[in-house]
């Protein structure tokens, strides 16, 4: 955080001597704190480099998406932002701004359009955060018997997906790790307290050594039922999640949770940086840049990290 | 009492069967234990999970019986969770936070009743509007995050324990049963099946239709306030998004399981209820009996599919006719009256 | 034969309605099928049609068994069929409902000039001037009698059925309507037609067979019967004919009796022109005129189901409050509507709970009418107005058509208003009930209630009536009292474009 933040003001100081360049934003909407939070950090990072953002919210409509990015190329925007509602439907759209050459860049999720329509795309990979999480656990029970429970995200969902394939991913191999029961729990508190507390009925809970859970919220839940079930989330059993939304770092600060793997709402600082270099020299980034996904413990000063991420608008 | 068990028979029934088939599926569904002070095991699950449901189900009767629809109430559970969460975070107290979020309820209800009764829009229409924007209003009141608190009076209605079972299974239990005492010792109960059946001569007979149809959608306003109170209290948090999210379509399901017509006039609140719970327990089952998240909407729409077949009307005077041909040759009996579905 | 039935059964929970009935149809006869209210004529006709499934019994139509499962194979076999209560879609227009099933095509699409045409022809000599693209709901009850005939008439290729057709129709309507079917019949149609009305079965009909109790009792030629056979197979006693003929006897001449309600000026533009209208003590008011004359519109005026405009209402104690339904029946008000199954009927509830509605509305919702008291209430009207029921807790809508027209009746009379407004009260009820409705007219009056009674029936008005209100066209017209009250007045009356004595005063 303190390195991003240190690359950003010397970023800000070069930026402040070219001319205030103007960068068009289209938002899906504000539905999870996880969204907000990225608008927050990409208002930020924009006022931090002195960009004039213009943001347009598109509450949850392709449409509003699509108008949002005309009205961008009519202003004749230096770049837009796009964090696109669904994957399909924005080849002329996108035709339209590169005739207009205004560089595209897509934040967190992908499209299905020939890639030179747009810049690049920053992304986490949804896998990755599944393997790390997979990983921290592999190492964390050695070589004990490990019965681990999955509260999965929405059913069908590539987060849902992707992050159980990774997770997979990581275990493989190793024997005395198995799944034994994997539910959905559709990313919500409630969803993962009450598949939770089945979980504890349905293995007994003693016998769970360790959740993994598709993201924090359903992992918090989960953190209640057991506690309700008069076991200790984090010792009894182990829990790891993705995300790192702020609630999650106070579960592990009390001992609740043990891990978390970030999904950085910063998408802005790198699209940015790929804009700066291009605007500069004309530099072409890679079509994908992936975002880190830091793994945290209850070593990394989880109140501290709470402190840097409350006011975020999670 | 006799007339209310023949009219919740074949929900019991039907509960019962399926209870039966979990069972098979997961051998230790019926096992209750009983330690450090409370009751535990899969029904007490069931039971407790199914209070928010069971709570919508209540106002979703007496608004069908109307026949009308409140498709709103999960957003309202959204809008009163987040105003109970914020009137904690602001240092209230949980008495205060109850009594805002019953207060949200109630107004919700009266925007519903009014749209529907003094301005004449369709039911569906009038609901859907707040059922849409309202989510907007809980966000604004949450500031679009999970407004979490902590708060031991108020989490206890949502994971407390009384006499060994969960607060919420109390709080379902009492609303059911006091309201279907308000309808059936009062006049009430007749009143509003005689609008939902005919609404214009019930006017002619002098019943006050739009003064009942408002009070109608705000206790469904209210008992979806109880339902959000509950949401809320149990994650210990307001997450305006997903709090009660698709849950006024188990509710109106849980009325038609519970044998209640969607054309209004004739209703059970206790059916009701009863639907409620079949629902839960085929989810509680579903979770419990281990298969893939994939076919738990299949498992769970074939179930519901088969109990409303074997509940229609249709075949029910089927079965009438099949009996009638097959005793006709005995000596004639004096034929059962009818039961009403 | 034309059509034959064989021993036809048909069972209720509850209640055996037909009892191995038979009956026998010829090309080109008009046959009544009589028999008090409940006696299963509708339900004979509903079983012939394919509206019920019947429990056994055979149905030949000309000879080969057939066995229409719905109303629509019916039509196929060239049934046509008008029920006793319309089952026509009153939120599409009238043409769409005349033409529905057999929508006329241009190029695969419906063509609704095409199909307003087509509706206008099968109108036409119905005497009906009417806009067929509105709303069928936006006509009155007795105008969408006359569509549900047409269209019936138009579906008959062979039968042609009609169970209580004439209920609602004026006299007018009622010579056009059987000039139709006499036309019909000699084109070699079999005609089925249910009437209470025994001088329209004498007038039209060439033979007759007669229910009691789902049981056939006798089927016999016009010619070889009289009223009083007749009479007799039907209720299995004989009626007290005096009781029927009975005209009226006014105890004190109107003027000296004491004077109840006054309404001043009661009008709204559009519906009715402003009327006075004074009420007694224990009269009985008649209201006559054609259909659309503004009867039924009067009448709601008065009950405040359509707020009158202008106007007030004035008793003994002040003004009173009449501008809803609600107020009106504080005020003492009671009134039983034309259309009992939209207005009338509560058809889920019970008859005991219909029977109590209204007091239990009057009560308010707090104050529940104990159910001793309900029991009583319904048990006591199901006796005095002979209500045929399996019991108090049947549904009123699996009634027979007369029997819920009984239970609204009781509804009212259970309430004991002072001021009580009867729309067609007697539409579809047996003739020894229509003796005991006006024997209980009789004696409601004599205890002080004032009725205001709307019929098309001027012998019944005639019969109960102190004095008789003429409206045309939407205006109170004429009044006729004491001796003037006689069904030939009336008729005089509705003709005469103005006569001279005129009760309203500067009416538009
Ligand atoms: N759907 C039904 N369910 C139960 N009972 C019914 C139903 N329909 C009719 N009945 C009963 O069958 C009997 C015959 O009714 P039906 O309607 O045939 O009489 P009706 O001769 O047409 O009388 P009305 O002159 O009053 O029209 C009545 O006792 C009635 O209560
Ligand atoms: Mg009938």
């Amino acid at each position: 955080m303190l390195k991003t933040l240190m690359t950003s003001a010397a970023i800000m100081v070069c930026a402040a001597a070219a001319t205030a360049q103007t960068v068009g934003f289209s938002q899906i909407g504000s539905e999870s704190g996880w969204r907000a939070a990225e608008t927050t950090l990409t208002r930020q990072q924009a006022e931090e480099r002195g960009i004039d953002l213009k943001f347009s919210d598109a509450q949850q409509r392709q449409e509003n998406q699509i108008a949002a990015i005309r009205s961008f190329v009519a202003q004749g925007v230096d770049a837009i932002l796009l964090a696109p509602v669904v994957a399909t439907g924005w080849d002329s759209v996108l035709e339209e701004a590169q005739e207009a050459e205004i560089p595209v860049v897509l934040l967190d999720r992908q499209v299905d359009a020939p890639d030179d329509l747009y810049l690049t795309a920053v992304g986490s990979d949804l896998v990755h955060e599944g393997e790390v999480a997979g990983q921290w656990l592999v190492e964390k029970v050695g070589d004990r018997e490990c019965r681990i429970v999955e509260l999965q995200g929405t059913t069908g969902s590539s987060p849902a997906i992707d992050r159980a394939t990774g997770f997979r991913n990581a275990i493989e191999g190793h024997d005395n790790l198995e799944i034994v029961r994997s539910q959905t729990g559709d990313f919500t508190r409630t969803g993962g307290k009450e598949v939770m507390e089945s979980f504890l009925q349905a293995e007994s809970g003693n016998e769970i050594c360790a959740l993994y859970a598709h993201n924090d919220d359903m992992a918090l839940g989960a953190i209640q039922a057991i506690n309700e079930a008069g076991l200790n989330p984090g010792e009894d059993i182990l829990i790891v999640s993705i995300d790192a939304v702020p609630d999650i770092f106070k579960a592990m600060a009390e001992g609740d949770a043990n891990a978390t793997v970030e999904l950085t709402p910063n998408m802005a600082g790198p699209a940015f940086d790929a804009l700066e270099a291009y605007w500069e020299d004309g530099t072409m980034p890679e079509k994908f840049i992936q975002t880190e996904s830091t793994l945290y413990t209850q070593d990394d000063d989880p109140m501290a990290e709470y402190e840097a991420r409350k006011d975020l608008g999670y | 009492m006799r007339r209310t068990f023949t009219r919740v028979l074949p929900q019991l029934l039907t509960l019962a069967v399926l209870m039966a088939l979990v069972t098979l599926f997961f051998p230790q569904f019926l096992a209750v234990d009983y330690q450090g002070g409370r009751l535990s095991g899969p029904v007490i699950d069931v039971l407790k999970r199914g209070a928010p449901v069971a709570l919508l189900a209540v106002g979703m009767t007496l608004v069908i019986a109307t026949r009308g629809i409140d498709l709103s109430v999960g957003t309202v559970m959204a809008i009163t969770g987040a105003a109970a969460a914020w009137a904690i975070a602001s240092g209230w107290g949980a008495g205060t936070a109850v009594l805002l979020a019953l207060a949200a309820g109630l107004v919700c209800g009266l925007w519903n009743g009014c749209l529907v009764a003094v301005v004449g829009i369709q039911p569906i229409v009038a609901t859907l509007i707040l059922m849409t924007s309202g989510r907007g209003i809980a966000q604004l009141i949450t500031e679009g995050r999970i407004l979490t608190f902590n708060d031991p009076g108020f989490a206890w209605l949502g994971s407390g324990i009384l006499a060994g079972l969960p607060v919420p299974v109390f709080i379902w239990i009492l609303t059911a049963v006091a309201v279907a005492i308000l309808m059936r010792r009062t006049a009430l109960g007749l009143l509003v099946e005689a609008i939902g059946i005919n609404r214009s001569a019930s006017a002619l007979a002098g019943v006050n239709a739009r003064v009942l149809l408002i009070a109608v959608y705000m206790a469904s306003g209210l008992c979806a306030a109880l339902a959000g109170i509950i949401a809320t209290a149990d994650i210990r948090g307001a997450d305006a998004n997903n709090a009660g999210l698709w849950l006024e379509l188990d509710a109106i399901l849980a009325v038609v399981i519970g044998g209640n017509s969607l054309l209004g006039g004739r209703f059970s609140v206790a059916a009701s209820v009863l639907g409620a719970m079949i629902i839960q327990t085929i989810d509680t089952g579903i979770l419990l009996a281990g298969f893939p998240s994939e076919y738990n909407l299949v498992i769970k729409a074939g179930l519901v599919l088969i109990i409303l077949v074997l509940q229609s009307p249709n075949l029910a005077s089927e079965w009438y006719f099949l009996r009638r041909s097959l005793t006709q040759r005995r000596e004639p009996k004096p034929v059962p009256s009818r039961v009403k579905e | 034969m034309l059509l034959s039935i064989r021993s036809l059964s048909k069972s209720f929970p509850g209640t055996k309605a037909l009892d191995a009935v038979d009956f026998e149809l010829k090309a080109g006869e008009v046959h009544a099928l009589l028999g008090e209210n409940g006696a299963g004529k509708s339900t004979l006709i509903k079983c012939m049609t394919g509206a019920y499934r019947r429990d056994s019994g055979q149905i030949l139509l000309d000879g080969q068994p057939v066995s229409p499962g719905t109303t629509s194979e019916a039509q196929e076999l060239g049934i046509g069929t008008v029920y006793q209560e319309i089952n026509l879609l009153p939120n599409l227009t009238v043409a769409q409902n005349l033409t529905f099933g057999r929508e006329p095509r241009r190029f695969g699409m419906i063509s609704s000039r095409a199909q307003r045409d087509m509706a206008r022809e099968m109108l036409a000599g119905y005497g009906l001037d009417i806009d067929v693209g509105r709303d069928l709901g936006s006509y009155s009850v007795a105008v969408q009698q006359v569509i549900a005939i047409a269209r019936a008439v138009s579906l008959s290729g062979k039968v042609l059925i009609l169970d209580e057709p004439t209920a609602s129709l004026d006299a007018a309507e009622v010579r056009m309507l059987f000039d139709i079917l006499r036309d019909l019949r000699d084109r070699g149609l079999g005609i089925v037609f249910v009437s209470h009305f025994l001088d329209q079965v004498f007038d039209l009909c060439d033979r007759l067979t007669v229910l009691r109790n789902g049981c056939k009792i006798a089927t016999e030629a016009i010619a070889e019967t009289d009223r009083l056979k007749l009479i007799k197979h039907m209720l299995g006693r004989e009626l007290d004919e005096a009781t029927e003929e009975e005209r009226r006897k006014t105890t004190a001449p109107h003027e000296e009796r004491h004077e109840m309600l006054r309404f001043d000026r009661v009008g709204r533009p559009g519906t009715v022109a402003p009327f006075d209208l004074t009420v007694r003590r224990g009269e009985v008011i008649g209201l006559a005129g054609l259909l659309g004359s503004g009867r039924t519109e009067s009448a709601e005026l008065l009950f405040g189901v359509r707020a009158a405009q202008s106007g007030q209402a004035h008793d003994e104690a002040g003004p009173v409050d009449f501008s809803n339904p609600r107020a009106a029946i504080r005020a003492g008000f009671g009134f039983a509507p034309e259309d009992r199954k939209t207005d009338g009927i509560i058809a889920d509830l019970s008859v005991r709970e219909n029977i109590v509605l209204a007091l239990q509305a009057r009560r308010g919702w707090t104050h529940p009418v104990p159910r001793a008291e309900q029991n009583r209430l319904a048990d006591d009207y199901i006796a005095r107005l002979d209500i045929r029921t399996s019991d108090a807790e049947k549904a009123v809508g699996d009634l027979s058509g007369g029997n819920q027209q009984k239970v609204v009746l009781a509804r009212w009379l259970a309430m004991n208003p002072r001021f009580l407004i009867l729309d067609e009260p007697t539409r579809g009820i047996d003739i020894g009930a229509h003796a005991e409705i006006l024997r209980l007219i009789h004696q409601m009056t004599a205890e002080g209630m004032a009725l205001l009674v709307i019929s098309s029936e001027f012998d019944e008005l005639v019969a109960v009536s102190d004095r008789i209100i003429v409206l045309r066209d939407r205006r109170h017209a004429h009044a006729l009292v004491g001796d003037e009250v006689t069904a030939d007045a009336i008729v005089r009356a509705i003709a005469t474009p103005d006569a001279a004595q005129t009760q309203t005063r500067g009416a538009a």
